[in-house]
């Protein structure tokens, strides 16, 4: 019973990691009054060159990085249509989840003599497990705390981020030019700057979800591997109000359904696994409308700043 | 006024001009403020008055013209640049982050740190309390923005500017959102702030203001300095009529009558916020034919909700509302219309006018599916077409073009436009919410005699407000509403500014009738 439980948490930490990167980019973004929709493309790109490089290279430092600049490179490419041109935020993101799989199929095939899925990455090239080996094998504690050093990191950060936007004088830089663009320009803080910062930094944490994805939870790229998680993240952003801790929260709890699901298939109950696969879908929007009231993001999310506006 | 006598000129603007596409903005403008002076920049709307003072503060680029700061030349390419001179702006709307604390929309872009950019609150806060004590500016420096009243959000404006060294202050229509008492202590904060040789630009429109607080006075008329004149030697006349260019009349022509049957009656009526708060809380009220009921209170204290509820266009949790002896809690808002209710809306551009239809367009937009507009569903344009150009003939709407999209209009030709529509359903009550908002003295002229006429006529008018001085002109009786409540019903005549802004503010009461 106990080690059912320690496997349903760690699938749970394992599987909420992915989203907590890409839902803390979100965070970011939309503090800054950006609407980040193209998450799922960054994270898709993100987990390819993960992936890629971790293949070649065998150095899963290294793949993350790449991957973490893959999803800053897309987030560019939204911060110059969104911010610069003013272009419809929506429009934009729908462009990025576009971009991202094509660009990741294209390379894909580029690299690995046209097949849509990478070769996999050895075990001992994959994202270390720190704590592997301090716990008896498959005891609880072990089950619960042997993780990929991805899903250590993405927790350090919900704390990095929370303190940033709260704490720091960039944070409230961020979330004044989210709220009030127009009152922050008026005591002469760059709005174009601080948000082209934030949805790089976003597309960087998306690419990190990504990759969290391609070499820890599993070991390679395939076009399906990110089938919705940027969405999910998204929705858990929201969901979380905006903030790092509460998009956490939610991330685990999509997690958690997840881990749930996967315990369920390993189990003799005969359910048909379309099911099951829906199942965390379907748990969450139950959660999501009985929980949870009209959440209100930052007041400028969604609209491009334009100087000089009459 | 005390001129203080320090001839050290803070501000020098020189032939200022801006042009924006092909309107011009500013044209040739020179203003020079001296230290320790108040000098106010008085204009109808759209004359250009903020436009100028944008330029000053870096917000615009002027297309010609140079700002002397102390006597040196400073190109403002950026607010950044009007900060480091020791300007500061309080804008009409208030720059504020709402659910930021007070000592954080204070330092905001100036922020106190210690290592790693961590922000020092303490320090921050101790040094706003420093500058509210020397100036007399009273915040709670913990309070978020959006729980604190209006006069204390201008007090966090004006020490946005002192906190970054402003020594020249710009204050943008500054009065408009006050309570008269407000305004009061607003003018001894100007005193007090001049005392220490601050200057203070003020846009206004408010004449007796600028008699009460500035030295000089410099006219502006659509982009074109009239002139600039000492207001201890002028008279509110002599800036009204230089202001518009010709005799303003101020008082509203109308004759006593007596007020006839009861037209309107609301009983008890409560109506809920977006954010479910009861904002009209138990409101009752009667509006008589052939009297104007205007109704004064605070922007926010249930006037919105009230009109939306009467209408239709807001739920009605309990309470009833009568016309003529008729019920209509919870209609539809056309079954009110045609119980003889009309409105003009308080946002005309949102809720009076589709902006991208033409003005004969806005023209039917009660009546369309009526003969002769339509018959079987099908709209009969020439009789649409004829029904407008009567009507902008006897409402003399300019320009006299009757397919032009109504966004093309001038704010008093949008008004005249709502105005013919509503006016033409002949309705036994009309509503009229803030109707001369952002309207200039000629158009403000012609929405009140509007108003009055309608009373002539023997009909009910409830006029909301939150100009007193609009209220107390043109209502016969006045009807006080504060926190969703009517708190007093007085005369008009009876009655002066310092009572009403003392019940507007939730103080007093006035003798129930």
């Amino acid at each position: 019973m106990l080690d059912n439980i320690g496997f349903i948490l760690g699938t749970t930490l394992m599987y909420a990691t992915p989203l907590i990167f890409a839902a803390l980019g979100g965070v970011i973004s939309e503090n800054s009054g950006v609407v980040n929709i193209g998450l799922e493309g960054m994270m898709t790109l993100g987990a390819l060159m993960g992936a890629t490089v971790g293949y070649f290279t065998g150095n899963p430092w290294l793949a993350l990085l790449c991957a973490g600049l893959a999803g800053g490179f897309l987030a560019l490419l939204h911060a110059i249509a969104s911010v610069t041109f003013g272009a419809d935020q929506i429009v934009s993101g729908i462009a990025i989840n576009f971009l991202g799989p094509g660009i990741a199929l294209f390379l894909s095939r580029l690299f690995f003599e046209g097949a849509t899925m990478t070769k996999s990455i050895n075990l001992e090239n994959k994202i270390p497990r720190p704590l592997g080996g301090v716990f008896p094998q498959n005891s609880f504690f072990d089950l619960v705390l042997n993780q990929y050093a991805t899903v250590y990191i993405s927790f350090l950060l919900v704390f990095v981020i929370w303190y940033m936007l709260y704490k720091t004088k960039i944070g409230l830089r961020i979330r004044a030019v989210g709220e009030h663009p127009k009152a922050a320009d008026t005591l002469g803080i760059n709005i174009y700057k601080i948000r082209y910062f934030s949805v790089i930094l976003s597309g960087i944490f998306a690419g990190f979800g990504g990759a969290a994805m391609s070499i820890a939870v599993v070991s390679n790229f395939r076009p399906t591997l990110i089938s919705g998680q940027g969405f999910i993240a998204l929705a858990a952003m929201i969901f979380g109000k905006w903030k790092p801790q509460g998009a956490m929260w939610a991330c685990l709890l999509f997690g958690a359904a997840q881990g749930f699901v996967i315990f369920l298939g390993g189990t003799a109950i005969a359910i048909s696994s379309q099911l099951l696969a829906m199942l965390p879908y379907i748990i969450t929007l139950v959660i999501l409308i009985s929980f949870v009231g009209k959440s209100v993001g930052p007041a400028a999310s969604g609209d491009p700043y334009e100087k000089g506006e009459r | 006024m005390n001129h203080i006598k320090v001839e050290e000129k803070a501000v020098e603007m020189k032939n200022i001009t801006k042009v924006f596409g092909n309107f011009t903005a500013n044209e040739d403008i020179n203003l020079t403020v001296h230290k320790g002076e108040v000098h106010a920049l008085l204009g109808e709307n759209g004359a250009g008055k903020t436009t100028l003072m944008n330029i000053l503060y870096g917000l615009y680029q002027p297309t010609i013209g140079e700002i002397m700061i102390n006597g040196k030349t400073v190109i403002m390419a950026d607010p950044n640049i009007a900060i480091q001179n020791g300007i500061g702006m309080v804008h009409q709307h208030f720059m504020l982050v709402e659910p930021f604390t007070v000592t954080e929309n204070i330092i905001l872009g100036k922020e106190t740190t210690t290592s790693f950019g961590k922000l020092d609150i303490e320090e921050a806060v101790s040094h706003v309390q420093e500058l509210s004590e020397k100036y007399g500016l009273y915040v709670d420096p913990y309070a978020k923005i959006q729980d604190i009243t209006v006069g204390m959000q201008q007090r966090v404006e004006i020490l946005k500017a002192l906190y970054r060294g402003a020594e020249i202050l710009i204050l943008d229509e500054p009065t408009a959102v006050l309570t008269p008492q407000e305004i009061q202590d607003l003018i001894d904060i100007i005193r007090n702030l001049t005392k220490q040789g601050k200057c203070i630009i003020i846009i206004t429109h408010k004449l007796k203001e600028i008699k009460q607080i500035a030295d000089y006075c410099t006219i502006i008329r659509r982009g074109k300095q009239i002139d600039t004149v000492d207001v201890s030697v002028t008279t509110e006349e002599e800036l009204a009529n230089k202001m518009v260019g010709r005799e303003v009349n101020f008082i509203v022509g109308k004759e006593e009558r007596t007020k006839g049957e009861v037209v309107l009656e609301i009983d008890n009526l409560v109506i809920k916020d977006n954010r479910g708060i009861n904002a009209v809380d138990g409101l009752s009220l009667k509006v008589h034919a052939g009297e104007i009921l205007g109704i004064a209170g605070i922007d926010g204290n249930g006037q919105r909700e009230l009109i939306e509820g009467i209408i239709g266009l807001r739920k009605i949790e309990s309470g009833k509302i009568c016309m003529i002896q008729k019920d209509i809690t919870g209609r539809t808002p056309k079954e009110i219309l045609e119980s003889k209710i009309s409105t003009i809306p308080e946002d005309r551009q949102k809720r009076g006018l589709v902006l991208d239809f033409s003005v004969e367009e806005n023209m039917i937009l009660e009546n369309y599916y009526k003969e002769p507009f339509s018959r079987k569903g099908i709209l009969n344009k020439n009789k649409i077409n004829y029904f407008a150009k009567e009507l902008i003939q006897k409402f003399d709407i300019r320009p006299e073009d009757e397919t032009l999209k109504a966004r093309a209009l001038s704010g008093g030709n949008q008004q005249k436009v709502i105005i013919a529509r509503e006016l033409t359903n002949d309705p036994e009550l009309l509503i009229a919410a803030q109707p001369t908002r952002g309207l200039d003295v000629g158009a403000i002229e012609y929405v009140h005699k509007s108003l009055v006429e309608q009373r002539d006529k023997n009909k009910a008018v409830l006029l909301i407000s939150l100009e007193l001085d609009e209220v107390m002109n043109v209502a016969d009786r006045i009807a006080v509403i504060y926190e969703g409540k009517i708190v007093g019903i007085v005369e008009a005549k009876e009655t002066n500014e310092n009572a009403l802004g003392l019940m507007m503010a939730g103080g007093g009461s006035g003798n129930e009738k």
